[in-house]
């Protein structure tokens, strides 16, 4: 990390403190989805960009977060706080256990059975010996926090900032665990999986803690979701909510961490302009961003900002 | 034991419909080793066209075949201009293709024709000859048993089928005896679509007609070509019946019908977890 890295995060930051005071309550509410999906995204990349594993049932565990926290608050009346890790914990749990299996496949099965896992979601979260928890199809509504300390900020300000200090720690916890030696392992299982186990990398255990990892990650985004949005019903995690974090970490970047804050603004706000033309418009435009980034972009927005700023620095 | 029996024929004719999409994906696996996400979505959208078909007066058989047709060129497009460049790449760039199909033409459906249910005709009379199924359940098992000949004997029997096999099996010395590989993986394409226009024509009179209809057929579709083995389009169609079969008796009895999507969850997981190659695929063996 070079000292004009510090200072651009810096600004970044001290841009992000700002926003919220100078945009509508409305705006505040889109951008607390954003750091919202940055940090799933960041999940995901860790376990598709970085380990090669891939998964379309993401959305499986952005669930499985977000009704952890929806039901410690609505039926143990947990602090919505006090949620957000043990939503992590969970996901890490059912991710690593699901990792498992996953051991056993490759590329396209392991992207068919997660695909099964994210189609499934919706009816298994419907079930009705679950009801008692889940709320069934009508979900569970959740209140919305208030600041705390008599903080001279109104709702959606406090929690846009609470959701940006999680961001934060995610994201350096994120950027420490995939510089070192952890992060080397997995791109190199990625890149070959046998000449890693040649070099005494543990393949297995890696892998699944990837995939722990990654449902970690995922679960927090989920719980902070279902918080910022106040209400979680099993329809929301169907399997377009995976796919959309596909097309996330495609757009943004795969393989790269500043990539799944990139990805997390284009899932948000380019739904918004496309909504105008059609109700099914963002779809297509998700789908024609998809192959136009595979074909001509394939390292995604952040690939081709690193690549700027390479080609500036070396005229 | 009446009820039983019930679920059972009626799980039989859901069966050839997944059987019908099963043989597609198998299809493209056989030509390509991929599994194609957007098999469900482009089935649909033939659905669709066949509907307009129909709106527009044409009788249902011709608008049947007339489908099909649309759907083999519009397949072999596909493969042309979206799946060809990407051929060569690693495996996610294929998946997030085929994903961004999907979803254009899940989109595009309900651009065009909106998302509120259409009922959609079944050229079968209503009355039944039969008093366990309706008309319709029967002549769905009858056509995917058509198609299913049929396709055995393109393979099997017609020099333009055994190029296919050639190709699929050994592109390298297929390509050395003059059998463009190229346009024959486009025609499995073609013939894959071909396949699922069939499925989704007979599948939307039992589950109307909407742009998210396939999903869960999908689902099943994916669970039977893995029970059968992934690379035999026999075991696809067992496959499908027993998939049919199996989400109708445990959704009925054992497990209700707001889980039956798991069934297909847990089939999946558990045949390639346990026999990847499923009853009968080809076991395969990689030297590293």
């Amino acid at each position: 990390m070079t000292r004009t890295h510090l200072l651009v995060l810096l600004i970044v930051l001290a841009v992000a403190c700002a926003l919220p005071f100078v945009v509508s309550n409305y705006r505040t509410f889109q951008l607390t989805l954003v750091l919202v999906y940055a940090i799933a995204l960041l999940g995901l990349n860790i376990l598709t960009g970085y380990s090669g594993q891939i998964s379309l049932g993401h959305g499986a565990f952005y669930a499985l977060g977000a009704y952890c926290a929806a039901i410690l608050m609505d039926k143990a009346g947990v602090p919505y706080w006090a949620t957000v890790p043990a939503a992590g914990a969970a996901c890490f749990v059912a991710g690593f256990l699901f990792g498992l299996p996953a051991l056993r496949l490759e590329g396209l099965y392991l992207a068919l059975a997660t695909f099964a896992l994210g189609v499934t979601m919706p009816q298994l979260l419907k079930y009705h010996h679950l009801e008692k928890w889940t709320g069934g199809v009508q979900g569970i509504v959740i209140p919305k926090p208030d600041p705390p300390f008599g903080l001279p900020l109104n709702a959606d300000q406090w929690l846009y900032f609470f959701t940006l200090a999680v961001t934060l720690a995610m994201f350096v916890l994120g950027w420490n665990l995939l510089r070192g030696r952890v992060g080397r392992a997995l791109t190199a299982i990625r890149d070959h999986g046998i000449a890693a186990e040649a070099m005494g990398i543990h393949n297995a255990l890696y892998k699944s803690a990837a995939f722990g990892v990654s449902a970690l990650y995922t679960g927090v985004a989920g719980a902070l979701g279902a918080i910022a949005v106040q209400f979680v019903a099993p329809d929301s995690f169907n399997i377009f909510l995976s796919i959309i974090f596909l097309v996330g970490i495609v757009v943004g970047g795969l393989a790269s961490i500043s990539g799944a804050l990139y990805g997390a603004l284009f899932i948000q706000f380019v739904p918004n302009i496309a909504d105008e033309i059609s109700k099914a418009a963002p779809w297509a435009v998700f789908g024609v961003f998809m192959i136009g980034f595979v074909y001509l972009m394939p390292t995604g927005v952040a690939g081709a900002v690193r690549l700027l700023l390479a080609r500036r620095r070396t005229p | 034991m009446e009820a039983f029996l019930h679920q059972v024929l009626a799980g039989l004719a859901t069966g050839g419909i997944y059987a019908s999409l099963a043989l597609a994906l198998v299809m493209i696996y056989q030509a390509t080793h991929l599994v194609n996400f957007a098999q469900g979505e482009m089935a649909m959208f033939a659905t669709y066209l066949a509907w307009s078909l129909l709106n527009a007066g044409v009788p249902y058989w011709p608008a049947f075949l007339l489908t099909i047709v649309i759907a083999f060129v519009a397949g072999i497009l596909v493969e042309r201009i979206v799946v060809r460049p990407v051929e060569n790449s690693p495996v996610l760039a294929i998946v997030v293709v085929f994903i961004a199909l999907l979803v254009i033409l899940n989109s595009l459906a309900g651009w065009i024709y909106t998302y509120t249910l259409k009922s959609f005709p079944s050229p079968f009379p209503q009355q039944s000859p039969f008093r366990y199924m309706s008309s319709h359940e029967i002549g769905a098992i009858g056509i995917t048993l058509v198609v299913l000949a049929a396709i055995y004997v393109f393979f099997r029997f017609t020099p333009l089928g055994l190029a296919m096999r050639a190709a699929a099996q050994n592109p390298e010395s297929a390509r050395l005896v003059g059998i463009r590989v190229g346009w024959m993986l486009a025609l499995g394409w073609g013939l894959a679509a071909a396949i699922g226009a069939v499925a989704g024509m007979m599948v939307a009179p039992i589950v109307y007609l909407d742009p998210n209809m396939m999903g869960g057929v999908l689902l099943y579709a994916f669970a039977a070509a893995l029970v059968g083995g992934i690379d035999s389009p026999g075991g696809a169609v067992f496959g499908g019946f027993l998939v049919g079969v199996l989400e109708n008796v445990l959704g009925a009895f054992v497990i209700g019908n707001e889980l039956k999507l798991s069934v297909a969850l847990v089939l999946i997981v558990g045949v390639l977890l346990v026999r990847p190659s499923g009853f009968f695929g080809k076991v395969h063996v990689t030297r590293v």
